[in-house]
């Protein structure tokens, strides 16, 4: 705790110098653990976040060594694992928990709560210019929901039947009969818990993170002049308040099923070796709507914040604005839009009417055109530009490589046609951990190179952010780019063992590759978290306020802004957020008059 | 922990701790070199490493798609009409997506080395060009909507009406393997109902069989017994299919979600506990020929299960044999009914395991027929 309190100490003394209405002393638990400072509010986030990705990454290095090994064994996994790999190989059953756990994990404890969790609070405030969030109250508790959440959810780990195991949706019947699947028992009580805490954290969030852009910008920022990050994360924050309650509203559903003799989604069920079930005239399917209702936006609550990081990222770094901001906003409106209206293309081969099904392939397909947009406002972004990469600027960079390389397989996916063949094969593994996995992953990376220097006041080590940033793009290809060739030739996800398999044993030796590409690339990761935590301490110190050349109002605050973020009052804003080798300058920052000659954009 | 164990983490942190070695003292020499060197070192460093990246992976991408295209179901004919509709859509799809990823790949990482810093030059200011984005606003819209298009085409075609003259199979899904029904010489199948399910008797789809009364939920209910049930195949071994000849089927699941997957026919349906489903299709190839087209002399149709089913899900496997018509007349005249009069149950038949799994693995599901 030594360096703790070091922190501790210096925090204490930029506190001092602040004027206005913050300043009094604060323990250390109500300046660090119970704070309603949205900026440490962020980094309980980040680091909350950081914590249940090395957890749910290590879960998918040991799946993939079942899947890359199914015939040997590994003594010394029993030594971690216990009755997890009894003899040293993962039962069915744990290998199903782990690839449950890892998908719960990341697409919503690290990619949700620690994305938008960590960037949502700590820029919205700073970019727009205002002291804190509109709630600070209900921000911090946010954070507390999703600790919460997240304490449930790691418990369900240790409890006897194990954790569920039905699969990151959670389809009934199988999450709703213990009989059917040791999961289903104990454990899928504690996931429900445990996303219900984080559908309330994510609500709080959200309703916090629009009304504080809506209501809390400084003189002169109008919506106009918002930086993209602040419209993604706005986009994001609406996208979660309109569809995380359908999503809680099914997992209640699903709780009356399976504790309150209800049949919502269950009808004509007979468990083998036990007897058929009471349940008549539910419906399986009404389940995957409602998930699917919250579970595709999900995808963009995801990728939005990593976009609008990267559009910022991007820009600051090329020494240009953002081509089309217009565009660029008009496209988040669109996806944000469309994302409501495609959620039954998860769903082409359900038995879903074909007319239905023909419905969403023209919306899932239509989402394209925004996208497509938005990449191609990238390139002319970079284009003529002056380009400095920092370790932010070339996660940016991968991020709309990947971006493209997922979102194309995207358009096999979304045509009803293609998807008879492609559904729930390792190509929409594939596509999915590109797009949405790995990309928003890079969106992450972009950002927190990119504001660490705000966070903590000092740098991250720029050769190990490089070392970092090449192996993970060059893994991340290595590990998915083959995947779609296993999709093609129809082999199924969420199978341990393929070789008893004539039709998919033919990937034995590539199996092993990935497997072996994805524990380096993990080890990879741990180099970034010790970076991260070793610079908090020990990185070099940031002496200038505004490191990156930047426009936005966050590098008007002190080095390490107290709660309040500025001294005094609050910058006043003239102009937009991309001013960048304007009129023979290299940058304009946002609080700056508009000049008598200066040309018009 | 075993030694192997230890001695791997202390390889691990030793990697660490020299790889960290490394980069704390590249960040001393940046600071005595100044800041703006060593910037303009990196900054060249890693531009050419984007066009490295860029040209690597385009021959990466090259021998990748040499290596294992062969290994997909791509090389050989589709076995059914609706798979060949399918494997044209995916041509189209590639060929645009393919375009559209060479270009925007390569543009990415060029622009990203030619557009390095430089001291010497300014970036160009360029926030926006009205004609530019409707371009490329409209280029997309239509690529997409010429996809569309073909999709829903071979959608329409693919989930349509099965032809009159199809032959019409139910396939029922339970943790973990497939039951079989053909409708017998009626050509009608015998109504069913899950209460009705017997498994210890032989009866795994609930056949109404018999009359009786049972309490449920609902009441109390009197079914009565349904004569064109009584001729009704029930099958686990094997989908026996014609060559040529279209085939509906009717899927049906006992108890959680699965789903017919039949990768060499291109087609795949879910398989819904309560909620039937169906599909069609017209095998092209019978197993022997595709034994000859794919040069593999083991090679059988799989069915696998495509939805998380349970803990087994991983060996659900079903079995296909396309064959000719005759030699389909002549398997079906060696199949009897399942249907066994009560009085000529045995009525201490051996009890099946109650591990379905077990049971699946040793293919005894088939007692019914055995015994008879």
């Amino acid at each position: 705790m030594s360096h703790g309190h070091a922190e501790v100490l210096t925090s204490h003394e930029v506190h001092h110098d602040e004027h206005g209405a913050h300043h009094h002393q604060q323990s250390f638990i109500s300046k660090y653990v119970f704070s309603q400072d949205h900026k440490i509010i962020a980094k309980q986030f980040l680091i909350t976040g950081m914590i249940w990705a090395i957890i749910g990454g290590l879960m998918s290095v040991l799946f993939r060594l079942q899947l890359g090994y199914p015939d040997q064994t590994f003594p010394w996994l029993e030594d971690i694992l216990g009755n997890w790999a009894k003899g040293g190989k993962i039962t069915p059953e744990n290998y199903y928990a782990l690839v449950t756990m890892h998908g719960t994990i990341l697409v919503f404890f690290v990619l949700t709560g620690g994305l938008s969790g960590t960037f949502a609070n700590f820029l919205i405030p700073l970019q727009v210019g205002a002291r804190d969030m509109a709630s600070p109250m209900m921000n911090m508790l946010s954070y507390w929901f999703f600790f919460g959440g997240s304490i449930v959810m790691l418990s369900s780990l240790f409890i006897q039947t194990g954790p569920f195991s039905g699969g990151w949706t959670a389809y009934p019947p199988l999450s709703a009969l213990g009989d059917a699947s040791p999961g289903s028992k104990t454990g899928m009580d504690l996931w429900i818990t445990a996303m219900a805490m984080f559908v309330v954290s994510s609500l709080l969030g959200g309703l916090n993170y629009v009304s504080t852009v809506l209501n809390l910008r400084t003189k002169g920022m109008s919506m106009t002049r918002l930086p993209l990050t602040i419209w993604a994360l706005f986009f994001t924050a609406v996208l979660g308040i309109l569809s995380f309650p359908v999503l809680l509203s099914g997992f209640i559903l699903l709780l009356f099923d399976r504790h309150g003799g209800t049949s919502f989604y269950l009808s004509d069920i007979f468990i083998a070796g036990k007897s058929a079930l009471p349940n008549e005239g539910g419906s399986a399917i009404l389940y995957q709507h409602l998930f699917w209702f919250l579970g595709h936006p999900e995808v963009y609550i995801i990728l939005l914040p990593a976009m609008g990081m990267a559009s910022e990222i991007l820009s600051v770094n090329s020494r240009k604005p953002i081509f089309g901001y217009m565009a660029m906003v008009g496209s988040l409106f669109a996806i944000t839009i469309l994302a409501f209206l495609v959620w039954a293309h998860h769903m082409f081969v359900t038995g879903l009417n074909p007319f239905l099904g023909s419905v969403f392939v023209l919306l899932t397909l239509l989402i394209a055109v925004p996208s497509a947009i938005k990449v191609f406002n990238w390139l002319t972004t970079i284009w003529k530009a002056n380009i400095k990469f920092t370790p932010g600027m070339v996660f940016a960079l991968g991020f709309v490589s990947l971006f493209i390389s997922g979102g194309l397989t995207g358009i096999f996916l979304g045509n009803s046609t293609l998807d008879i063949h492609l559904h729930d094969t390792y190509f929409v593994i594939a596509h999915f951990h590109i797009v949405m996995g790995v990309s928003a992953f890079f969106g992450m990376f972009a950002g927190i190179y990119h504001w660490f220097p705000k966070m903590y006041g000092r740098y991250m080590n720029n050769t190990l952010a490089y070392i970092h940033f090449w192996v993970t793009l060059v893994g991340a290809y290595l590990i998915f780019w083959p995947m779609h060739y296993e999709g093609l030739a129809g082999m199924p996800r969420r199978y341990l063992d393929y070789s008893n398999w004539s039709s998919f044993n033919q990937f034995g030796d590539l199996n092993k590759f990935i497997s072996t590409v994805a524990i380096i690339v993990f080890a990879t990761q741990l180099l970034f978290v010790f970076n991260f935590f070793y610079s908090i301490f020990k990185g070099r110190k940031v002496t200038t306020l505004n490191p990156w050349g930047a426009t936005t109002l966050e590098w008007t605050t002190p080095i390490n802004p107290g709660h309040g973020n500025w001294d005094g009052e609050i910058p006043e804003v003239h102009r937009w957020a991309y001013d960048y080798s304007k009129d023979g300058h290299d940058f304009i920052p946002q609080t700056e008059p508009i000049g008598a000659n200066e040309s018009k954009h | 922990m075993t030694t192997t164990g230890l001695f791997l983490l202390a390889i691990l942190a030793l990697g660490f701790l020299i790889t960290f070695q490394i980069a704390k003292a590249s960040e001393y020499v940046s600071v005595l070199k100044g800041e703006k060197k060593s910037f303009e070192q990196n900054n060249r460093i890693n531009g050419f490493l984007m066009v490295v990246f860029l040209v690597l992976g385009l021959v990466g991408v090259y021998f990748c798609n040499e290596a294992l295209y062969p290994k997909t179901l791509m090389v050989h004919p589709s076995a059914s009409d609706h798979g060949e509709n399918i494997d044209t859509m995916l041509k189209i799809t590639l060929l645009i997506t393919g375009i559209v990823f060479f270009i925007t790949q390569i543009l990415l990482f060029w622009f990203a080395y030619k557009y390095q810093y430089n001291d010497k030059r300014r970036a160009f200011y360029y926030p926006h060009n009205n004609k530019l984005e409707v371009l490329w606003t409209t280029v997309p819209a239509i690529t997409l909507c010429l996809l569309v298009g073909f999709g829903l085409y071979y959608w329409f075609k693919i989930t349509g009406e099965a032809p009159e003259n199809s032959m019409r199979i139910e396939i029922t899904g339970r943790q973990f393997n497939w039951i079989y029904r053909y409708p017998g010489k009626d050509n009608t199948f015998g109504k069913k109902y899950f209460r009705m399910i017997d498994d210890e008797n032989g009866n795994m789809l609930g056949m109404l069989w018999k009359d009786s009364t049972m309490k449920t939920p609902n009441g109390v209910q009197s079914l009565k017994a349904d004569p064109t049930g009584y001729d009704d195949i029930i099958e686990t071994t094997a989908m026996y299919l014609v060559k040529d000849k279209p085939v509906k089927l009717i899927i049906n699941s006992r108890d959680v979600i699965h789903d017919v997957g039949l990768p060499h026919f291109r087609m795949k349906m879910d398989a819904v506990p309560g909620t039937p489903t169906t599909m069609w299709f017209t095998p092209k190839y019978t197993t022997e020929e595709m034994k000859k087209i794919t040069n593999n002399p083991n090679f059988e149709y799989e069915i696998s299960c495509d939805q998380m089913c349970g803990n087994s899900h991983y060996s659900m496997k079903g079995l296909i044999k396309v064959v000719t018509e005759q030699e389909y007349k002549f398997w079906l005249a060696q199949q009897k009914p399942s249907y066994k009069p009560a009085e000529a149950a045995p009525a201490a038949s051996p009890a099946p395991v109650a591990d379905t799994a077990k049971t699946a693995a040793a293919g005894t599901p088939n007692t019914v027929l055995a015994a008879k």
